[in-house]
């Protein structure tokens, strides 16, 4: 592979940094390290309006390379917990984050796998996931597209609201429910099918149509015509990302770090 | 002259069985874990906890105090799964799941001595499913369903702050207050314990005004403990300290005995030593985010 050739892991980064694309100016927040590399990539290129914080408790002027390193990043503003949960209720937020489930309604759970009194897998909690469903957009990350993670019915523990009416009282749409997009190591993917169902959006370059309905629980809605290709992040786009994970961590999070393009 | 001081172990000797205990702090950051660790040698049991958890929640799962546990999450960040949460939670321990802000929302009803605070925060979620939770409606034109956030009123709160005067004035140095004062207004009674308990001139005020956490009313006593919060942080004194996070994240099965016997079943003094000392725990890197 030539030195300048995109990995699937930049491609990813790429496909994250576009939820972004055409927000206004408010808080990017992107969780797990490629999700966040693509926030910090779309204020560095799509969208400098964009807000991003430490993941800690402060809002840095430019974005901060992940991984060790030794300036400490210029902040702009504080970002406790309290002024964030004040940020996200007023609705000034985009997120992308990486549950562990997902179902056709874009229900997404990080709570327990299996039975909730007595759960075959304890996880975190739903930590901010309802909240964060009814307040602001959210779009979602899977490194590992199977039906494990994609899955057929609801997810074991619904964290976050999605297009469920059953789940919603009255039957009335939450106040501000908008999912926006799901990026997955095969495809991309959004709401757009009828009645919010989740549509094929993109398929990432060699990735056949099959291998996403075989790995995906649900039935996903493919519009008639040519099915788009992911793009391939450009040399300007590579090289931010470099300087973003100087330490290439991102190569270690997607399995056996494959190039973007695969192979035939 | 108020005084409040009190050492470790009077704190814990203020806690009865089948108590609902707030325990503040974030995570891997400021929790009061040498209280914790004192809870966890005594005879306490049946505690409801109250927390943004980490390994506080772990270390009291871990030594069988916990008859039900109010949270939204229990992570150490690096280590996103608590194992010794995990373990007691697949073991069938009681819970009451929230989202974080919910959990914020309890503690704020019951400072403000509210029933409830309406939220939208849970709707059209699995945590809405819960009958511990009920719905008001809004009584103007909107007519929305909306779910009525119960108070959370914890018997006692327990925190872990940077610096105290003897009165109980205190202050959190760190950059995250987090939801302590809320913790603070919500309880009947709130114990710290601080890094230092210094003359109320050396507290710095009004310089560090931002940083007095709760007016001394509510503090009903103070216990001098440095490094109290180890293995969380209690920046910008000191770092989490993620080596010995590990250390005790692998203690599992088996391995907690062990774990117990050093860390646990030692006074304060035992611990800084097993942990290094203290120019060791000064000496922990700040985490890279």
């Amino acid at each position: 592979m030539a030195e300048n050739q995109a990995t699937l892991a930049d491609l990813l980064v790429a496909a994250c940094a576009d939820v972004w694309r055409n927000d206004p100016e408010w808080l990017a927040t992107g969780i797990t390290p490629i999700p966040r590399l693509g926030a910090s990539l779309a204020k560095l290129s799509l969208n400098p309006r964009l807000m991003i914080t430490d993941g800690e408790n402060m809002f840095l002027e430019e974005p901060a390379p992940i991984g060790p390193r030794d300036d400490g990043p210029v902040a702009e503003g504080w970002a406790p917990y309290a002024r964030t949960f004040d940020n996200l209720w007023g609705g000034r937020r985009h997120a992308l984050v990486a549950p562990v489930q997902l179902d056709r309604f874009g229900q997404a759970n990080i709570s327990v796998i299996g039975d909730y009194a007595a759960p075959k897998a304890a996880l975190l909690g739903a930590r901010g996931f309802p909240g964060n469903s009814i307040s602001h957009p959210n779009s979602y990350f899977f490194p590992q597209h199977n039906r494990r993670a994609l899955v057929e019915g609801e997810v074991d523990f619904v964290c976050s609201a999605g297009y469920n009416p059953v789940r919603w009282p009255h039957g009335k749409i939450p106040h501000r429910l908008e999912l926006r997009r799901i990026v997955t190591n095969l495809c991309v993917m959004d709401f757009g099918g009828p009645g919010n169902a989740i549509r094929l959006v993109s398929l990432h370059p060699g990735v056949p149509l099959d291998e996403v309905r075989d790995n995906t629980g649900f039935d996903v809605v493919v519009e008639e015509g040519a099915i788009a290709e992911t793009a391939i992040p450009d040399a300007a786009a590579l090289a931010i990302i470099r300087r973003l994970d100087p330490h290439d961590i991102r190569a270690s999070l997607i399995k056996g770090n494959p190039p973007a393009v695969r192979a035939a | 002259m108020l005084d409040k001081r009190m050492p470790l172990d009077a704190v814990v000797a203020e806690l009865r069985d089948g108590m609902t205990i707030a325990i503040g702090g974030w995570a891997t950051r400021r929790k009061p874990m040498a209280l914790v660790r004192a809870i966890a040698r005594s005879g306490l049991k049946d505690l409801t906890v109250i927390a943004y958890g980490g390994p506080d929640v772990g270390l009291l799962a871990a030594s069988g105090k916990i008859r039900q546990l109010i949270f939204a999450f229990v992570s150490m960040d690096q280590i996103p799964i608590e194992p010794h949460f995990k373990a007691s939670r697949q073991a069938g321990m009681q819970v009451w799941e929230m989202d974080e802000g919910m959990l914020h929302w309890g503690l704020r009803a019951a400072a403000m001595h509210l029933p409830f605070l309406p939220t939208r925060v849970g709707i059209g979620t699995a945590i809405a499913d819960d009958p511990r939770f009920r719905t008001v409606t809004s009584p103007y034109d909107d007519g929305e369903t909306l779910i009525a956030m119960p108070a959370l009123r914890p018997d006692v709160a327990l925190l872990h702050v940077h610096r105290s005067d003897e009165k109980g004035n205190v202050l959190t140095l760190s950059p995250d207050p987090f939801f302590d004062e809320l913790m603070a207004r919500a309880a009947d009674r709130t114990f710290v314990t601080a890094e230092r308990i210094v003359p109320t001139a050396e507290l710095g005020l009004p310089g560090n005004a931002r940083h007095h956490l709760v007016e001394r009313s509510l503090i009903t006593g103070v216990a001098e403990v440095p490094f109290g919060a180890h293995p969380t942080s209690a920046a910008p004194d000191y770092q989490i300290d993620m080596a010995h996070l590990r250390a005790y994240a692998a203690a599992e099965g088996d391995a907690w005995a062990a774990y117990r016997d050093r860390y646990v079943d030692a006074d304060h003094a035992a611990y800084i030593a097993a942990v290094g000392g203290a120019e060791a725990i000064r000496a922990v890197p700040a985490p890279v985010y």
